[in-house]
């Protein structure tokens, strides 16, 4: 079977894995790195259960082959806590329940963090249309985006 | 790290499958020519939900991004030179490019949810060849051209000449868009593109309309139409640019007579199919309203309003 070694930062640390050429980048993540943050709901793009950063812009770990990854800089969900202290959008889910089965979490929470980085006050439009590629079967929306809109108060208040 | 990932269920290909980053257009044409069964890709966003949802898999992947022309945008001396790889986030994100071709850009970021933006791309959208792909029409209005990597050297072609139906376009064996080349518009021109969909974001075609309208002072000077997700391909609607040029704006709009116009011939060049997103009968309809829409606001843009 064709393999590739592939280097790149995943979550601020240097890692390098060899990879089968024909598997997905999220995979790689989980299998070979054990990051199982990210996950695969619908494997076509769709879902947005696999969001992860790839040099700073949300992709679709699915949709991509593990080899693209050489030489990016990666951030999955498992890296956006500091330490033991969790992201706001973390916090904000945890206190405002906005998860129920817990699946899409991850992926809502990788996009959220791309949608504060660029803007952090967002209009409620806007976070709807940032999580457009992210679906949530369990909690019809709402208690997400009011958990990004607490976040984003959190992060323009917290002293840096 | 090794021990990899043999036998295991979750992958969605062979275990033949290879996979190469190519950094020149030349290297590219060589790995293309050294094994027929290969296939270039950019983003990956249509070929591997086909491979997932069966379409056999080729035996070489060659993935273009790395090739710094692929990848490139530049505007120089009245052209912009857009890499057919490049993301289609980084040209909604360019304001000049965007301010230019405000509906080419809008018609580009419709393109799936920011997760795909940032792998979707107009050669991938061009060259999947869905009639609903919604860049292509506002491509073929702005008179786009793809400029192709063949053995024998390069060539270009008109977008509008790229796809021949379904799935299918008019590159050979061994070729692929390197770039695209878009002239700046004339002065007073305005483009618009609209979909329908069901919902707001996330869903494909069910009719697409783009327009492209150049100004000689408050008289329809020329005038692009062409229609997505009616046809087999993206088509042109020759009787509504003729609606449209020599129409002379009333109060910076387009008159009701012009609009009915445009949108009768629109609806009379769909011939669309029946299928889950909509019925014959309602994707003619709606081919002419957002024809005549598309029109309005391509006028309305190239008297300056944005």
């Amino acid at each position: 079977m064709p393999r590739t070694h592939v280097n790149c930062t995943v979550n601020g640390d240097e890692v390098d894995f060899l990879s089968a050429d024909d598997t997905s980048l999220l995979n790689a993540l989980r299998d070979e790195l054990g990051l199982i943050g990210a996950k695969e709901g619908c494997g076509t793009g769709d879902c947005g259960t696999c969001t992860i950063l790839v040099d700073g812009r949300v992709n679709c770990a699915c949709l991509m082959f593990a080899p693209e990854a050489e030489g990016t800089t990666i951030t999955t969900v498992e890296g956006i806590a500091q330490g033991d202290r969790l992201h706001p959008l973390q916090q904000a889910f945890l206190e405002g329940a906005a998860l129920q089965c817990g699946v899409c979490t991850p992926g809502f929470l990788v996009a959220a963090k791309a949608l504060l980085d660029k803007n952090s006050d967002p209009t409620e439009t806007e976070i709807r249309y940032a999580l457009a590629g992210n679906l949530c079967r369990c909690t019809g929306y709402d208690k997400i985006i009011r958990a990004v809109q607490e976040a984003a108060v959190e992060v323009n208040g917290a002293p840096k | 790290m090794a021990g990899c990932v043999a036998g295991r269920a979750a992958q969605y290909v062979t275990d033949f499958m290879r996979y190469a980053a190519p950094t020149t257009v030349d290297e590219a044409l060589e790995l293309v020519q050294s094994e027929p069964d290969s296939r270039v890709f950019a983003g990956a966003t249509d070929l591997i939900p086909q491979i997932r949802a069966g379409r056999p898999e080729p035996a070489l992947l060659i993935d273009l991004k790395r090739i710094e022309r692929l990848v490139a945008v530049s505007h120089n001396n009245g052209t912009w030179t857009v890499g057919a790889a490049t993301p289609t986030s980084a040209l909604t994100a360019n304001t000049e490019f965007s301010s230019m071709f405000p509906g080419l850009s809008e018609a580009s970021g419709l393109i799936g949810s920011d997760q795909i933006q940032n792998r979707s791309s107009w050669g991938g959208n061009l060259c999947n060849a869905s009639p609903a792909a919604d860049s292509v029409p506002a491509l073929i209005v702005n008179d786009a051209t793809a400029v192709i990597a063949s053995n024998s050297g390069e060539r270009t072609a008109s977008v509008a000449e790229v796809v021949t139906g379904p799935g299918q376009t008019s590159l050979s064996d061994g070729e692929f868009i390197i770039e695209f080349q878009l002239d700046d518009p004339p002065a007073n021109s305005g483009d618009a593109y609209l979909r329908l969909i069901p919902r707001t974001e996330m869903d494909i075609a069910v009719v697409g309309a783009a327009v492209q309208l150049t100004m000689d002072g408050d008289t329809v000077a020329s005038a692009r139409v062409a229609l997505g997700a009616v046809a087999p391909t993206i088509v042109r609607v020759p009787d509504a640019e003729a609606a449209l040029v020599g129409s002379r704006l009333n109060n910076g709009t387009l008159d009701d007579g012009t609009l009915a116009a445009v949108a009768a011939a629109a609806s009379a060049d769909a011939s669309p199919i029946d299928d889950k997103r909509g019925t014959v009968q309602y994707r003619r309809q709606v081919a002419g309203v957002l024809a005549k829409r598309a029109a309005q606001t391509a006028a309305q843009r190239a008297q300056g309003a944005s």
